[in-house]
């Protein structure tokens, strides 16, 4: 169930240059799960619509974000502090929870992938799935200033990192630093830019293992009404009978196999 | 206190409704506000058959307002009969239907489908600037609008209310179009056409280049055009444009709108309609009101 609340800000705090994390206590936190985001609202009235922010960990009585600071709404969160309150409505979205009830087993090797901004929804799947099975992850940074997170990553499995410039970890992109580490898996979750959500589709097909990706998609209602937030699908969507699924609340975590990427 | 206004015959327990593409058909928002509510809830347009609608990005925010280029993607009208107009039934709320189509031949065969269904009233949308055929084409030439405002009148069993373009030079002239074609009201406006460049990417920010601007910035300029039309005609006239509270939408029936609907607003606050309601019921009780029907055009 969605709901809409204020939330009181319980910290925040700068990652690295332009990225953030924000702890807040949500009600919304009671039944947020991996991979859901939720809408956060400006409090400025010519700022209409609400920025969608993946949850990056939760705890049933607040929420994580790490954000990137892309334009004046985030650059608004990134002043707020202890004590300020915020409008937010979710959770939205599917999450990774039906990959995770289906087809998480104890044998299972699940290798998560993150790239850039993509890499925080990816730390509270990693604590989910490390009490199931065992967990990879390989994230991807613009460059070694840019990191963020890795060491609590660290704490639910192995962490590769790779760097677009090489100056930490692997030099070139997560689906390189992957085949060159010869990781294997059986299962993969994916979030960051879409070409990496293609080659994330590509390398599950020439593997032959399931993948799950999360979409992004500018969005104005972040609830299903508005269909600004589609992506193109290989099946008619069940909502306009076309080959657009709504990121917001058909995903925006989608099997690879049924997204054009 | 009667805040219940009459449209062509429709009786409507209060003069908000929600503008069409913004509500869905309010299975998203049933999650948040109670539907029966509503004056009214004007569904997202539907055409004869399904449509895809444009590429994204469609969504893009400008200061005070936003653009969108969904290009009315909808399930088409079998669909939309079977889940949607089912789904309203349930609801105590007069429902009126956005109807779009490429050709005259497409608006008549969803006006002719709509007949014996529970649709209240029917809202032609001859003004979305985002599709290439059809559309704003109507809405856009005096002699088009004429044309197809006939045709509908004379298929339809609902009464019918054209939804006006506001990239025209004379909005009074096309709103008189429309009641001398025999339309039963006119709601106004849709968006403006407009666009947005991303200077980093030095390139469109929507796929579809533009966009329809909604949203508090075009307020005055639908304030504007309510006022222009209501003394060009006799018919109701629906103001709509950047309506987030009760003054907004007191300034538009002052204006000389019958009724309201709110759009853009429902992205912001999910219970902007709830809010829009209760503050003009406040307004009407602090200011000694009996009937809405006092302030509709009261500023001559």
């Amino acid at each position: 169930m969605k709901t809409k609340e204020t939330a009181t800000i319980i910290s925040q705090e700068c990652l690295c240059p332009g990225i953030y994390s924000m702890r807040m206590a949500a009600n919304i936190a009671k039944t947020a799960s991996p991979g859901q985001f939720i809408s956060v609202y400006s409090n400025n009235g010519a700022r209409l619509l609400p920025r969608p922010i993946s949850i990056c960990e939760t705890d049933g009585s607040s929420i994580r974000i790490v954000y990137r600071v892309a334009g004046a709404g985030t650059e608004e969160f990134s002043h707020m502090s202890e004590g300020d309150r915020i409008d937010i409505l979710g959770p939205n979205g599917n999450g990774f929870f039906k990959a995770l009830r289906e087809e998480v087993t104890s044998d299972t090797k699940a290798l998560l992938i993150g790239g850039g901004i993509g890499i925080p929804p990816m730390l509270e799947l990693a604590k989910q799935l490390s009490k199931k099975c065992c967990v990879t992850v390989v994230a991807g940074y613009r460059n070694a200033e840019q990191t963020f997170l890795i060491q609590d990553l660290e704490r639910y499995g192995k962490v590769y990192v790779a760097t677009d410039d090489g100056s930490m970890g692997y030099g070139g992109t997560v689906i390189d630093a992957i085949r060159e580490n010869n990781i294997t898996c059986d299962l993969m979750f994916a979030c960051g830019p879409k070409p990496m959500l293609a080659g994330v589709k590509k390398l599950s097909e020439d593997i032959n293992r399931p993948a799950y990706v999360s979409m992004e998609e500018r969005m104005a209602c972040g609830i299903g009404a508005c269909l600004g937030c589609v992506c193109t699908t290989t099946d008619k969507d069940e909502h306009s009978k076309v080959n657009n699924k709504r990121v917001c609340v058909d995903g925006p975590v989608f099997a690879a196999s049924e997204v054009v990427l | 206190m009667d805040m219940s206004v009459n449209i062509a015959g429709v009786r409507l327990k209060n003069p908000v409704m929600t503008a069409s593409g913004t509500f869905g058909s309010g299975m998203e928002y049933s999650e948040f506000v109670d539907i029966s509510k509503l004056g009214a809830i004007v569904t997202k347009g539907v055409s004869l058959t399904p449509w895809s609608g444009n590429p994204t990005p469609r969504i893009a925010e400008t200061y005070g307002g936003m653009l969108n280029a969904i290009g009315l993607q909808n399930p088409g009208i079998d669909t939309f009969i079977e889940r949607d107009l089912e789904f309203l039934k349930g609801y105590d709320t007069k429902v009126i239907v956005n109807v779009c189509g490429k050709s005259i031949e497409e608006y008549v065969g969803v006006v002719e489908r709509l007949a014996d269904t529970n649709a209240d009233m029917l809202e032609i949308n001859v003004s979305c600037p985002n599709v290439k055929e059809g559309a704003i084409a109507f809405g856009q030439d005096p002699k088009a609008l004429e044309k197809i405002t006939k045709e509908i009148v004379k298929k339809a069993k609902q009464p019918v209310i054209m939804k006006l373009s506001p990239n025209v030079t004379d909005i009074a002239l096309m709103a008189k179009v429309c009641e001398d074609c025999g339309a039963d009201a006119v709601s106004m406006i849709n968006t403006i056409t407009g666009m947005k460049i991303d200077v980093n990417r030095r390139t469109f920010v929507l796929a579809n280049r533009t966009g329809g601007l909604s949203g508090p910035a075009i307020r005055p300029v639908a304030v504007r055009m309510v006022y222009q039309a209501a003394h060009a005609v006799k018919i109701p006239i629906i103001g709509m444009g950047g309506i987030t509270c009760a003054e907004d939408a007191l300034e538009f029936i002052m204006a000389g709108a019958a009724a309201v609907a709110v759009g853009a607003a429902n992205f912001t606050d999910p219970f902007a309609t709830q809010k829009v309601i209760s503050g003009i019921e406040e307004y009407m009780d602090n200011n000694g009101i009996d009937n809405i029907g006092e302030l509709v055009g009261c500023v001559g």
